[in-house]
C-alpha cells in the first residue's frame, strides 16, 4: 500500500527534479514555515497538487502528510484537481455581484461545460470563482488567464468563449 | 548609492528636484484596474510620441499609482494645467499629443465634467482630503528617486536622529491614529504594548491580507506608495524595538508584490534598510510572505500561523501578539492603510492630524466605492464626513436616477444603513451604533431594484466558504444560516423561519472565536432590522418585489404584452392589464413600453 501512495512516477519527472532543488535550497532554520512557498512552487511547476504529489512533498520536508493536506486544502489558491488550458475566473466581489456576475459565470459553465470543480470535457476551460480582484471599475469582471475583461454582460460572454474555442481549432 | 545621513537625504533630494524641470508632466495611472485596461501600453505610446516630436525634454510621462477614479479608467492627469482625462484609449494618443501638447488647447471629448460647469477639476476630488493616498497617482511607485523627491523617508530620519522610541510612540499616541484594518484599535497604545515586552527577537508585520471582496485600498498603496510602507515599518521597529520587518500580501495582487519587492531593493540598497539604516546604529529588515488565499487570515493570529506554514487558523486572545506572536515573539501587526499615515504624522505633527476627524475618530479613512454609483473608485475623506456627501457628491449619485435603497459598508462583516441614516457622520462609533461597522472600507451601493435577502445571503455564503472550520459556531452556524436563506429565496420558508433565522444569528455572534465569525451574521441583523418586510414576503413565499400594474392608468394598449418575452402579462384590450410574478424575470421591457407610466416597480 504505501508503494502505491509514494509512486509519483507518472509525475514529470524533471519537475519533480527541480522541486526536490526547491525543497533542498530552504532547508535550515525554520524550514517548517517554507511549506506554502514549496506549495507555490509545486503549483507552477505540476498545474495542481494531485495526492501522492503531496505525500512526496510531505517526505522531502519531513512534514506529517495530514499536515501538507491540510494546508492544501485550506488556502483556495491551491488546487488539488487538474486545470484546464485557460483558467476563466469569474469575480464575485460584492461590486461584481451586485452588476450581475452571477448571469456571467452561469453562461461561462453553460458554454464551457466546466464547473468550480471539473474542468471541461475537452481540457480546454477551467472555471474559478474570485473574490474580488480589484477592478470594481469594470465591474462585473472575469479574467481568462491574463487577460481581463470587463463590464460584461452575459451575451458577451458568447463571444469570448467562441474565440478562445475557435483558436484552438 | 547609500544615503547615510540626513544630510545625504537632502543633498539627493535636491539634485532630483533640480533635474525634474518639466514644463509638463503627463500622470498615467498603472494600478491594477487601469493597467486592465491597456493603460501602460497608453503611457508607452504617448513617451513614444514625445519623444518623437521632440518634446522630452520639457515634457515627461509618468506612471503612477491609482487616482482612485477607477469607473472612469484610464486615467492620464496633465500637470499643471489641472487636466484629467477618462477611459483614454490607445487611439487617443495621437489626439491628446496634437492638441493638448503641442496646441496647449484641451481635448473637449476625454474630460469629466460631472458639474457641467467647465470645472475640470473634478468634484470627484473636492471633498476629499488625500492623505494615506497621498502619493497615489503623484508618483512613479517603482522610482526611489520619485519617493525622495516627494518627501520620502524624511520621517525615518527624524525619527532616529531627533526622537527616541517612546517619542516616536507619543506622537502616535497623541495623532489618535487608529487602526484602519476594521477594529480601530488605537495605534499607538499598541506599538506600546509591543514595546514593552521584552525581547531581544520581535516583529513588525503588515497585514496587506485584505480579504472583503469590494474593498481595494491596501492594495491600491502597495501598488502607488510602496516606500511609504516600508518607511513606517522601519519607524514602527524603531519605536518597538523590533529588527523584523513582515509583510504578508494576498497571493491575488501580483502587480502590487512585483513593486513592493523593487521598493525592498531599492530601499535596501539606499541604506533605508539592512544594518545601520540611515547610518546609525539601528538595523531592520523586511521580508514579504505571500498568502494562498483565505479571507480569515485578515485576523491577526490566523495571519501569524499562515506565516508559520500553517493552516491559518485564529487562536483565543490573550496571549495577544505583542506578548506572543510570530514564533512565539513579539509581534506588532498593523495594516496598509495604518502604515500610509505614520511618516506623515511624523512629518506634519499629531497636532496637525488629530484636527481632522470626529472627537474620537481622527484622521481619514479611505472606502473603495462601488455597486450602483456613478463614480466607482477609491475615496478618501475625513472621518465624520456624511454617506450622503460620499454618494451623491462625490460618487455623484445613482446612475439613471433610480431611487437609493441601502448602503452595504464593512463588507461580509458590515452591514446596511437605510436612507433615513444617510446624514450620519462616518466614524468608528457611529457606525457601531446603528449596526454597522467600519471594516476595510467597501461601501457598495445599492439601488431601489436591489434584493436585500439576496445579499444577505450572498454575504453568508462567501463567510461560510471562508469559515476556517475551528470552532463550531462558525463552522456549522454560518452554513445553517445560508442554507435558511436559501429556503426563504427558494420560496419553501415559513414565518417562523425568520425568528430562528435571527436568533441563530445571534448565537453565532455571541459564541464565535474570532471575528469573522463574530461579525459573519451583521449582514442578516442589518437587512433584517431595516428590510423585515422583504424577509417576511418571501416567507410567505411572495416576491418582494416586481414590476406591477396600476390599474386606473392603464389604458390596454396591449403595448406592454406584446413586448414581454415570457409572456407573463394578460389582458383585453382596452382594459386593465396584470402581471403574472411567477413567469415574469423583471426584464424591464414593460415599463419602458408603456405611454402612460403605469407600470411600476416596488
Amino acid at each position: 500500500m504505501k508503494e502505491k501512495v509514494l509512486d509519483v512516477s507518472n509525475l514529470d519527472q524533471d519537475a519533480l527534479k527541480s522541486l526536490d532543488k526547491h525543497i533542498d535550497s530552504l532547508k535550515g532554520s525554520n524550514e517548517k514555515e517554507t511549506l506554502i512557498p514549496v506549495l507555490y512552487k509545486a503549483q507552477e511547476l505540476f498545474g495542481y497538487l494531485p495526492h501522492n504529489l503531496q505525500r512526496h512533498i510531505a517526505m522531502k520536508m519531513d512534514l506529517p502528510s495530514a499536515h501538507v493536506n491540510g494546508v492544501v486544502t485550506f488556502y483556495s489558491f491551491f488546487s488539488e484537481h487538474p486545470t484546464g488550458t485557460y483558467t476563466v475566473s469569474v469575480c464575485m466581489g460584492t461590486a461584481c455581484y451586485v452588476k450581475g456576475a452571477k448571469d456571467v459565470l452561469e453562461r461561462v459553465k453553460k458554454l464551457t461545460g466546466a464547473s468550480e470543480e471539473s474542468m471541461s470535457d475537452d481540457g480546454l476551460f477551467s472555471i474559478k470563482d474570485v473574490r474580488c480582484i480589484g477592478a470594481c471599475g469594470l465591474a462585473p469582471v472575469m479574467t481568462i488567464n491574463d487577460e481581463v475583461y470587463g463590464k460584461l454582460k452575459p451575451d458577451d460572454v458568447d463571444d469570448i468563449i467562441a474565440r478562445y474555442k475557435e483558436d484552438n481549432q | 548609492m547609500k544615503i547615510d545621513s540626513r544630510k545625504a537625504l537632502k543633498f539627493y533630494k535636491d539634485k532630483i528636484n533640480a533635474n525634474n524641470q518639466y514644463t509638463l508632466t503627463l500622470y498615467v495611472c498603472a494600478g491594477t484596474s487601469c493597467v486592465s485596461s491597456k493603460s501602460v501600453e497608453i503611457a508607452d505610446r504617448l513617451k513614444a510620441e514625445i519623444d518623437k516630436k521632440g518634446l522630452s525634454v520639457e515634457m515627461n510621462v509618468v506612471k503612477t499609482g491609482c487616482f482612485g477614479f477607477c469607473g472612469q479608467g484610464p486615467i492620464i492627469e496633465i500637470e499643471p494645467d489641472k487636466v484629467t482625462y477618462v477611459q483614454v484609449t490607445v487611439d487617443d494618443v495621437e489626439d491628446i499629443v496634437k492638441t493638448h501638447l503641442m496646441n496647449r488647447e484641451i481635448v473637449e471629448r476625454l474630460t469629466y465634467d460631472m458639474t457641467d460647469e467647465g470645472d475640470y477639476e473634478m468634484a470627484f476630488y473636492k471633498k476629499q482630503k488625500r492623505i494615506a493616498l497621498r502619493h497615489c497617482g503623484a508618483i512613479d511607485p517603482e522610482s526611489l528617486e520619485d519617493a525622495i523627491a516627494h518627501g520620502g523617508y524624511e520621517a525615518l530620519a527624524y525619527a532616529l536622529y531627533d526622537l527616541t522610541p517612546d517619542e516616536v510612540i507619543g506622537i502616535i499616541k497623541d495623532s489618535g491614529l487608529r487602526g484602519r484594518g476594521g477594529g480601530g484599535f488605537p495605534t499607538g497604545l499598541k506599538w506600546q504594548f509591543t514595546k514593552a515586552v521584552e525581547d531581544e527577537e520581535k516583529y513588525v508585520i503588515c497585514n496587506a491580507d485584505e480579504g472583503d471582496p469590494g474593498a481595494f485600498m491596501d492594495r491600491s498603496i502597495c501598488e502607488g506608495d510602496p516606500h511609504a510602507i516600508i518607511e513606517a515599518m522601519a519607524i514602527n521597529g524603531y519605536a518597538t524595538g523590533a529588527k523584523n520587518g513582515l509583510i504578508y500580501i494576498r497571493a491575488e495582487y501580483t502587480l502590487a508584490t512585483k513593486r513592493l519587492l523593487k521598493a525592498l531593493k531599492d530601499a535596501r540598497d539606499a541604506g533605508f534598510l539592512g544594518n545601520n539604516v540611515f547610518g546609525t546604529d539601528f538595523s531592520f529588515d523586511i521580508e514579504l510572505k505571500a498568502g494562498a488565499g483565505a479571507f480569515v487570515c485578515g485576523e491577526e493570529t490566523a495571519l501569524i500561523h499562515s506565516m508559520e506554514g500553517l493552516r491559518g487558523e485564529p487562536t483565543v486572545k490573550p496571549p495577544f501578539p505583542s506578548e506572543s506572536g510570530f514564533r512565539g515573539k513579539p509581534s506588532n501587526v498593523n495594516n496598509v492603510e495604518t502604515y500610509a499615515n505614520i511618516p506623515i504624522i511624523l512629518v506634519k505633527g499629531a497636532e496637525w492630524f488629530n484636527k481632522i476627524g470626529t472627537e474620537k475618530s481622527k484622521g481619514t479613512k479611505v472606502f473603495a466605492l462601488a455597486g450602483n454609483v456613478r463614480n466607482i473608485g477609491l475615496v478618501e475623506v475625513p472621518m465624520g464626513t456624511t454617506f450622503r456627501e460620499i454618494i451623491y457628491d462625490i460618487g455623484g449619485g445613482i446612475p439613471d436616477d433610480i431611487p437609493f435603497k441601502g448602503v452595504q459598508i464593512g463588507g461580509p462583516s458590515g452591514g446596511v444603513i437605510t436612507e433615513e441614516y444617510l446624514d450620519t457622520p462616518i466614524d468608528y462609533d457611529s457606525l457601531k451604533e446603528v449596526g454597522a461597522m467600519m471594516g476595510s472600507g467597501g461601501m457598495i451601493i445599492m439601488d431601489e431594484k436591489t434584493d436585500m435577502v439576496e445579499i444577505a445571503k450572498f454575504y453568508l455564503d462567501f463567510t461560510q466558504d471562508e469559515s476556517c472550520g475551528k470552532c463550531t459556531p462558525c463552522r456549522i452556524g454560518t452554513k445553517r444560516l445560508h442554507e435558511m436563506l436559501e429556503k426563504l429565496t427558494n420560496m419553501e420558508g415559513s414565518p417562523e423561519d425568520l425568528e430562528l433565522l435571527e436568533e441563530l444569528a445571534l448565537n453565532v455572534q455571541n459564541t464565535s472565536l474570532c471575528g469573522l465569525g463574530q461579525s459573519a451574521p451583521n449582514p442578516v441583523l442589518s437587512t433584517l432590522r431595516f428590510f423585515r418586510n422583504e424577509y417576511e414576503a418571501y416567507a410567505n413565499r411572495e416576491k418582494p418585489h416586481g414590476y406591477r400594474v396600476i390599474e386606473e392608468e392603464c389604458i390596454g394598449c396591449t403595448k406592454c404584452k406584446r413586448v414581454c418575452p415570457v409572456d407573463a402579462i394578460s389582458g383585453e384590450v382596452k382594459k386593465p392589464h396584470s402581471i403574472d410574478q411567477s413567469i415574469c424575470i423583471e426584464c424591464g421591457a414593460c415599463i419602458e413600453a408603456c405611454p402612460k407610466g403605469a407600470i411600476v416597480y416596488e
